[in-house]
């Protein structure tokens, strides 16, 4: 079986989560929906467990793949509870706008 | 000999302690004065039991190691040999006479649950000061009476000028102790051991010793022995030190604690006698003591400043003996001017007690027939520190002065020993002169309400009476008990006991002739011309000087007292404030720090976000960075 | 080190890649940027997809199967539920101020610079032959003995936090009883 990496090349699949990653980052940034914020960081996330597949291959070792299951279900954990966080957010605010989110103000 | 029976003449004192002071109150004072007085007595008894049964060679009792550094041990020991046991002897028996003494003499006094515990804590730390195997051991003993003596002195605490002898004693003892802190380093230096037994053997068999450092240590645990023992220049803290009750004035500032001092330089006899120049200097600064002191004494008014510096001339004059070498002859010294010394502070006690405070002798007289036991039993006490024959004083003055004549060639210390004698029977019977004789010059009141002391307070009085009496017995010249259960003590027998020849005999005749003088005047001029000390202002000339005691007061307050508040005083008002300045100057920083950090919460989520992401972009570009520099 | 790609003589596979990376970027740029968060969902799926194809690409299948069950199948139905439940398909948010956006965009190449700088100063460990070994590193076999044979801990332990997880979703979503 012929390595797919002798065609593509690890240096495009760096570029492609790089690049995945840092849109997720300015979404993050950008945005003031937290259901997007929310998105951005899946965005995030998921560049990295790309990022782990490709080196996964690269070494060939099976060890990669395992830790992308880890952080699928770490993300699904986390999802869970984040929603759950801004359904009961937006009960009590009436908003999900994390620029009206300021009850922390020192 | 028994580890536990030491144990329990050490603790008995401390437990009458712990029970005065956490159960002292509730238990009402006839129990206090039971419990504190048995506590003593219990020691006693050991001690008594110890001397019976004394073998020769002295017994080492170690409890454990204490600190251990390579080759440095000290542990926490008792030695117990024929010094320590003598000492014990008078320390615990005086001390239980005058905790007899004081169940009467503070039974009116609302505190005394701690007066008693103050007393046996410093029976505990005498104790253990003259039963400890090594330097350190001593060394906490020592301060520990400076403690009890300074929390003694300062007992009627709401009297300003009580609080300020007491911390006046404290003080000047401290001075003392830092000289007795780095003659042990020194020591401890020099020999590798603090333990008595084993410097003994290290120094008579080293060498190669400098004779100079040798020297340095044992001027450094003189200057502590004269901190301790009221020695010029540090002696000014004895005579202020009588604001204490009267008990604590006998006990501690006459028979036991001030002896403390003598005590040390006895036991490290062995040092000093590698020092000629030191022991020459401690002659001579007991001589000076002596002189001194008995000056002031001659015109004092107030009963118990006479006495004391009557003890601290007696002190100078057993410094005297130790300067030459006649360790045995100030051991004598010490106990039978314990035994009569401490009768006449009783005395004295027992005549403030009788009326009803005064301390004045001025405001005294005629107390003979209202107080015959005290009056008798002071008269003894009297005739033993003057030197007659043959109260204990005669035998232990007699043989300083014969040390002091037999020494060298030069006289200057005998003669000066003599005069100081002359003048203690001169001061002590004017003393008793003013205070037993001729008409009452108190009050009407007082007058009225004279009376002798109770039983309580007489019987120590009589028992030290008789000691002062047969307390001589001990050292007769010639054959002196004293001198031989010593003997193993001293590496040196430099002194030899006197032959009786015809120079003795004549010195003695001197001794007790000069005595006599003394007596003599005194009794003209205050018994026969009736002749009452001048009120303070009225006080002129040389009497003035002496009314002042030199100005040693003044001279130091001037010297030392005065510049130190200077220094002070620019310390405070400009050191001080810049310090101050800095400290509050770094607060006021950190605080405008804060303000200013605050506003970085604004709330805002976004903006933490931003700030989170910059923050991670800040640390990559280090790290990644950081490759190329390495 | 940066191969410029040879478009004449690209091979299927590696147009599959072209194609399936712009898919991936356009529609996750469409995410951030779409005002509606319906439409952002919507193009959530679709990246996440495509994600999907990158694993199949790779050569793991049931990386691939997983991350089409839990991401799209999950995940993006549950905020697909919020989305409906808070009625938040409306374009009432509100812009950040410009110079928070000018910020994001200058933080977002920064971040891609020093990011791209880093790995591509990273020494690699394996030659470039990638010489097939003949093991199939990548079946679910391999996978799964792994999983429950080195990992069996944090495998269980995973197991625990998203129990641990639901508990808490299930708490804080609660409406709560007003106490008087």
């Amino acid at each position: 079986m012929d390595n797919i990496l002798n065609q593509i090349g690890i240096e495009n699949y760096i570029f492609l989560s790089v690049i995945l990653f840092c849109i997720g980052v300015f979404g993050v940034l950008y945005r003031r929906n937290a259901i997007v914020v929310f998105m951005s960081i899946e965005i995030m996330l998921n560049a990295i467990n790309l990022l782990f597949a490709a080196f996964s291959t690269y070494h060939q070792d099976a060890q990669g793949q395992i830790f992308v299951f880890f952080s699928m279900a770490v993300a699904a954990a986390e999802v869970a509870i984040g929603l759950a966080i801004l359904v009961s957010i937006f009960r009590n605010m009436g908003t999900i706008d994390v620029g009206n989110l300021k009850n922390l103000k020192g | 000999m028994d580890t536990n029976l030491v144990l329990v003449l050490l603790l008995a004192p401390f437990l009458g302690f712990l029970f005065n002071v956490f159960l002292g109150k509730k238990a009402g004072k006839n129990v206090v004065g039971i419990v504190g007085t048995l506590s003593v007595a219990v020691s006693f008894v050991i001690t008594l039991y110890l001397f019976a049964n004394a073998s020769q060679e002295p017994v080492v009792i170690n409890l454990f190691d204490w600190i251990s550094i390579q080759r440095f041990d000290i542990s926490f020991g008792f030695l117990i040999d024929q010094l320590s046991i003598l000492w014990l002897l008078f320390v615990t028996g005086i001390g239980s006479l005058i905790h007899l003494y004081s169940i009467s003499y503070m039974h009116d006094d609302e505190k005394m649950h701690s007066f008693f515990a103050y007393l046996n804590l410093f029976i505990f730390f005498m104790i253990a000061l003259v039963i400890g195997s090594n330097l350190l051991m001593m060394f906490i003993g020592w301060e520990g009476v400076g403690l009890c003596s300074y929390l003694l002195i300062g007992f009627w605490y709401k009297n300003q000028n009580f609080n300020d002898a007491a911390k006046k004693a404290f003080i000047m003892n401290r001075i003392g102790d830092l000289g007795f802190l780095i003659g042990i380093f020194i020591v401890g230096s020099l020999f590798n051991t603090l333990d008595f037994t084993s410097l003994r053997t290290t120094i008579e068999s080293a060498k190669d010793v400098s004779d100079l450092w040798i020297a340095i240590a044992a001027l450094a645990l003189f200057i502590g022995a004269t901190g301790k023992s009221a020695q010029l220049p540090l002696y000014t803290w004895l005579p202020d030190a009588m604001a204490g009750p009267t008990p604590v004035s006998a006990l501690i500032h006459a028979a036991t604690m001030v002896t403390a001092g003598i005590f040390m330089l006895t036991r490290l006899n062995f040092l000093f006698d590698m020092a000629p120049s030191v022991q020459n200097i401690i002659a001579i600064v007991g001589a000076c003591t002596a002189l001194v002191a008995a000056t002031i004494a001659l015109v004092q008014n107030d009963i118990k400043k006479v006495l004391a510096y009557s003890t601290v001339s007696q002190l100078g004059l057993m410094f005297l003996a130790l300067g030459l070498g006649a360790y045995e002859v100030a051991v004598f010294h010490v106990i039978t001017h314990a035994f009569f010394k401490a009768c006449l502070f009783l005395g004295s006690g027992s005549v403030i007690h009788g009326l009803h405070g005064e301390q004045d002798m001025r405001k005294m007289g005629g107390l003979k027939k209202a107080m015959p036991i005290t009056f008798i039993t002071m008269l003894i006490a009297s005739l033993a520190i003057a030197g007659i024959f043959p109260l204990a004083g005669f035998w232990s003055k007699d043989e300083i002065l014969m040390t002091a004549f037999n020494h060298s060639n030069n006289k200057a210390l005998w003669v000066v020993g003599s005069i100081a004698s002359i003048m203690t029977a001169f001061y002590m019977f004017r003393l008793i002169y003013l205070t037993f004789f001729n008409s009452f010059r108190g009050t009407e009141e007082q007058k009225h309400h004279l009376h002798e002391s109770p039983s309580l307070i007489t019987v120590p009085l009589i028992i030290l009476a008789i000691l002062s009496f047969v307390g001589g017995a001990i050292s007769l010249p010639g054959h002196s008990w004293l001198n031989d259960y010593l003997a193993p003590l001293f590496t040196k027998v430099a002194h030899e006991e006197h032959t009786l020849g015809s120079t003795e005999y004549m010195l003695m005749a001197i001794a007790t002739i000069g005595a006599l003088i003394g007596i003599g005047i005194a009794y003209k001029k205050y018994l026969k011309d009736n002749t009452i000390p001048s009120e303070d202002a009225e006080i002129t000339g040389l009497s003035k000087v002496l009314y002042n005691k030199y100005y040693v007061d003044e001279i130091y307050d001037s010297v030392f007292v005065k510049p130190i508040n200077l220094l002070s005083d620019l310390f405070r008002e400009h050191v001080e404030k810049s310090l101050s300045a800095l400290v509050f100057g770094l607060g006021k920083v950190t605080n405008e720090i804060a303000i200013q950090g605050k506003k970085a919460h604004n709330g805002s989520v976004g903006f933490y976000l931003f700030a989170f992401v910059i923050g991670v972009i800040v640390i990559l570009t280090y790290l990644f960075l950081q490759q190329f520099f390495i | 080190m940066i191969q410029i790609p040879d478009i004449a003589n690209a091979t299927p596979i590696q147009i599959l890649f072209c194609v399936l990376s712009v898919i991936t970027l356009a529609t996750a740029f469409l995410t951030i940027y779409s005002k509606k968060p319906m439409h952002n969902a919507i193009y959530l799926v679709i990246c996440f997809t495509s994600i999907s194809g990158h694993y199949l690409l790779l050569n793991a299948q049931f990386l691939a199967l997983v991350n089409l069950i839990v991401y799209i199948g999950a995940i993006m139905i549950l905020m697909l539920f919020t989305i409906m439940l808070m009625n938040l398909n409306k374009e009432n948010e509100v812009h950040k101020p410009r110079i928070t956006r000018l910020g994001a965009i200058v933080v977002f190449c920064l971040m891609c610079l020093v990011l791209i700088a880093m790995f591509m100063n990273s020494k690699p460990i394996a030659d470039g032959s990638y010489d097939v070994t003949g093991e199939d590193y990548q079946s679910i076999q391999v996978l799964g003995k792994l999983l429950l044979n080195e990992y069996m801990v944090p495998f269980e332990f995973a197991s625990v936090l998203l129990l641990v997880a639901m508990i808490g979703a299930v708490l804080l979503s609660k409406k709560e009883k007003i106490e008087k």
